[in-house]
């Protein structure tokens, strides 16, 4: 039922709601409003000319390069790869599914420092995935495609889990009309079936490229952190703190956050196009 | 934002007919190539944590775990999950309760705050909290003239990881309440119980396992977290290190043997919390199928 335009919270018998709304606004506006406004707050310290210099410094620039560069590289790849993983999920049964399902959230649950020497070893020019790349005179580790392998890791399980209810609730009903009215399997994937997962894709698309933006412990092994070649800004925001330049670390902290909150907003309303689309069949 | 158990009552087990399907030859070219993709991206590198760990044998691998600088990073790391789990279930359980029973304005503004740190490099989250209790930062001198230490010991660390790790327990429990509705807790309500026997009794045993769940993923990311808590840690050995940290320290001292002892610790933790997640993800399941039959 809406809400009549002048009344802020619906009634309901359940007790409780100023003592929780009370004290999750008061935990949340200490927490996490409060100290995210000093991002501002030492950015404000300085004038418009010290942080277009700070933020649009060489090497920053450089850092943007890689960290969007390879972010986005990442994200394609996972949702390339995590549509055809949902897929099979879904709709193939093979030996060892359930395994396979629950170790997709891998990337979620272990610690990214973990992920960071585990990788950085496997890659490395004599390590045991490392060793083909060599072999075909490519280097992964400490180069930017060491970045772009650390960040596909990170950002696999998105996409999975934000396609996989999608694939799971679609009506085979329309597809069984799709191949009745003549379209081959092909046709009805591109024309029926890839529409209807197209906001899931996106949303998966942006939540792995705003995880790989932000990411720091997985890649600061395998970069090898080179001043303008392997340097993400994550870590600038680091080097800049152990100067103690803290509006230095502010000012690019506050760029990387707007985009976070870009992002933020363009998933949310994807969630929202995706919801309706389905309420509306 | 996907850490949270799928909730997918009316979904119908998926039957293939010859129109809704690719011919084997087909079938089986995907399976291969999306198995191949998560075995040499997934099943590779946890194979080589434990491989890299024992390869210098069983007598290494327990020093590097009993190491005097391990043991008291493992302390420093309880430490953290043991307050961030309270304060954050606490927080969870709070605010689910308004999101998920109740209808008001703004609840969707609320519910992308929750997520906002989801959203934030942790990187960010460990400046923060330097910029706000750091020596230059803006509490700064006033702490420092009360010989309050936050940056650089351990309630920073703590902080850092309470911010990281305080959606998890609400990102679970809201749409788990949100699902099971209000019906049962009016009913008990009517019949003349209060607020909190109504919360004990109705509300704690319905959605205990979603409850449980979230405490697991707050407890795996609070042990795991690096980036937000390398920042205001200051790498003092013994005292402000974490296990994360301290794998990092090794590492970077070229002991791998040792930093993949410890690694292979934080691996076990994430093998764990991914079993817990299937088995609730099912209990969970069973539960609201049962609430529909009723």
């Amino acid at each position: 039922m809406p809400l009549r335009p002048l009344e802020i919270k619906k009634y309901s018998i359940l007790p409780g709601f100023g003592l929780t709304m009370g004290f999750t606004l008061m935990y949340m506006g200490f927490l996490v409003v409060l100290p995210l406004s000093t991002v501002f707050i030492q950015t404000a310290g300085i004038d418009w000319t010290q942080f277009w210099n700070i933020v649009a410094a060489p090497r920053l620039v450089a850092s943007y390069k890689l960290s969007f560069g390879a972010a986005f590289i990442a994200a394609l790849i996972n949702t390339i790869f995590g549509l055809l993983v949902a897929w099979v999920l879904v709709r193939y049964s093979f030996p060892g599914k359930r395994v396979i399902d629950g170790l997709i959230d891998l990337p979620f649950a272990l610690p990214t420092a973990v992920a960071g020497i585990t990788l950085t070893t496997l890659y490395a020019p004599h390590g045991w995935l490392g060793k083909y790349f060599t072999f075909l005179a490519l280097k992964a580790a400490f180069t930017p495609l060491g970045v772009v392998i650390a960040l596909t890791f990170i950002g696999l399980p998105f996409v999975v889990r934000m396609v996989q209810p999608v694939l799971e609730t679609l009506d085979q009903e329309r597809e069984e009309a799709a191949a009745s009215l003549g379209a081959d399997r092909l046709q009805t994937f591109t024309k029926v079936i890839f529409p209807e997962l197209l906001p899931a894709l996106l949303a998966g698309f942006a939540l792995a490229f705003a995880r790989a933006l932000g990411e720091y412990g997985s890649v600061v092994f395998i970069s090898g952190n080179m001043p303008m070649r392997t340097e993400i800004t994550p870590l600038l925001i680091m080097t800049k703190l152990e100067q103690f330049d803290y509006a230095g670390a502010n000012a690019i902290a506050s760029v990387m956050l707007i985009v976070s909150f870009m992002l933020l907003l363009l998933v949310n309303i994807l969630q929202w196009w995706s919801i309706n689309r389905h309420t509306d069949h | 934002m996907s850490d949270h158990i799928a909730l997918r009552p009316g979904a119908a087990p998926v039957t293939n007919t010859v129109a809704t399907t690719e011919p084997p030859l087909i079938r089986w070219l995907l399976i291969g190539i999306a198995l191949g993709f998560l075995g040499l991206m997934l099943i590779v590198p946890l194979i080589a944590v434990f491989t890299k760990a024992l390869e210098a044998g069983m007598a290494l691998y327990l020093r590097a775990i009993l190491d005097p600088a391990a043991l008291a990073a493992v302390r420093l790391t309880l430490l953290t999950v043991a307050v961030a789990i309270p304060l954050n279930t606490i927080f969870g359980l709070a605010a689910a309760w308004a999101i998920a029973k109740f209808e008001f304005k703004g609840k969707n503004l609320l519910i992308t705050l929750i997520d906002l740190p989801f959203a934030v490099s942790p990187v960010i989250a460990g400046l923060i909290f330097v910029s706000l209790f750091g020596v230059k930062g803006l509490l700064g001198p006033w702490l420092a003239a009360q010989g309050l230490k936050i940056i650089f010991a351990p309630p920073g660390i703590i902080l850092a990881t309470v911010f990281v790790t305080f959606p998890f327990v609400a990102r679970e429990l809201i749409p788990l309440m949100h699902s099971l509705g209000t019906v049962e807790e009016e009913a008990a309500l009517i019949l003349g119980a209060s607020g909190w026997k109504t919360f004990w009794h109705i509300t704690l045993p319905n959605i205990k396992w979603g409850l449980l769940y979230g405490v697991i993923l707050t407890s795996a990311r609070a042990a795991g977290e690096f980036g937000a808590v390398s920042v205001v840690s200051g790498h003092i050995r013994g005292l402000t290190n974490t296990l994360p940290l301290h794998v990092e320290i090794l590492y970077n001292e070229y002991q791998f043997v040792a930093a993949f002892a410890v690694a292979s610790l934080l691996t076990l933790m994430a093998v764990i919390t991914l079993v817990a997640k299937s088995i609730v993800e099912w209990k969970v399941q069973q539960q609201l199928e049962e609430a529909q039959k009723k």
